[in-house]
């Protein structure tokens, strides 16, 4: 399936690019006429991926985070958030509920979040070279919607 | 991000506002560890009403925050949670261990 549109943008894994990573994801979203609750879930997936590059794949340095997004024919959005980072060790631990590396200030939900807000996501990992998570989300189409 | 503190016999309620991430959290926990330790509260209301986002970060900011109120032998209520901060506090079950009411 070819996208309908699709847009790339890099910048670099500094938390004060969360906010900005989840706006750009919702004002590109838009074009699909979500409801303001699949606005939200857009935007909470994006905050936590772009966070978890942020704290885990680079925890001691700036690095590049990729993010894509693009628009699909059935009215899907599909995310892609890429790091070049640590990469996971345990896929399977990283995505249990409330197990997290990153100590008191970090709950654990990230991944679990993620799935629960979207309607399908796979992660892609190796150590040493980086992690790609890719999520998509059905946008419903509503009655009376030109 | 914006933070409002009025207290009333040792109770302390606190207004937050604007969204809660990664990136503002650190900060927040911060402010609130320094009201509690300077007021000991013996009830701290959250009050979310004007929170217009919140990811897991405020989630852990809400379980640091009860257990210092538990440290200081007091009791939190997170109050009027608004649509999107409720779906994230409803897929961590975060309602089951706080006490938590929802904005309608």
């Amino acid at each position: 399936m070819r996208p309908i549109n699709q847009v790339k943008m890099e910048f670099d894994s500094r938390s004060a690019n969360e906010g900005f990573a989840r706006a750009a994801a919702a004002c590109f979203a838009a074009q699909l006429d979500p409801t303001l609750e699949e606005l939200g879930d857009v935007k909470t997936a994006v905050s936590e991926a772009v966070t978890n590059v942020i704290v885990h794949a680079y925890p001691d340095a700036i690095g590049r985070v990729l993010l894509r997004l693009r628009l699909f024919e059935d009215n899907t959005v599909e995310i892609t958030v890429r790091d070049w980072g640590v990469g996971i060790p345990d896929l399977e631990k990283a995505r249990e509920p409330m197990f997290t590396t990153g100590g008191a200030d970090r709950s654990g939900m990230g991944f679990t979040i993620m799935e629960s807000f979207m309607d399908a996501m796979r992660v892609r990992s190796a150590v040493g070279k980086g992690t790609t998570v890719t999520m998509r989300k059905k946008i419903s189409v509503r009655v009376g919607r030109p | 991000m914006p933070m409002t503190c009025t207290a009333k016999n040792r109770e302390l309620t606190v207004r937050l506002s604007g969204e809660i991430d990664h990136h503002a959290a650190r900060q927040l926990m911060l402010e609130l560890d320094r009201e509690i330790e300077s007021r000991f509260p013996r009830r701290l209301v959250l009050d979310l009403a004007q929170l217009t986002f919140m990811d897991s970060s405020g989630i852990a900011v809400l379980l640091r925050t009860c257990r210092r109120m538990q440290e200081v032998r007091g009791t939190m209520q997170v109050v009027n949670v608004p649509r999107q901060p409720a779906k994230v506090i409803r897929a961590a079950n975060l309602h089951k261990v706080l006490s938590v009411s929802f904005l309608p």
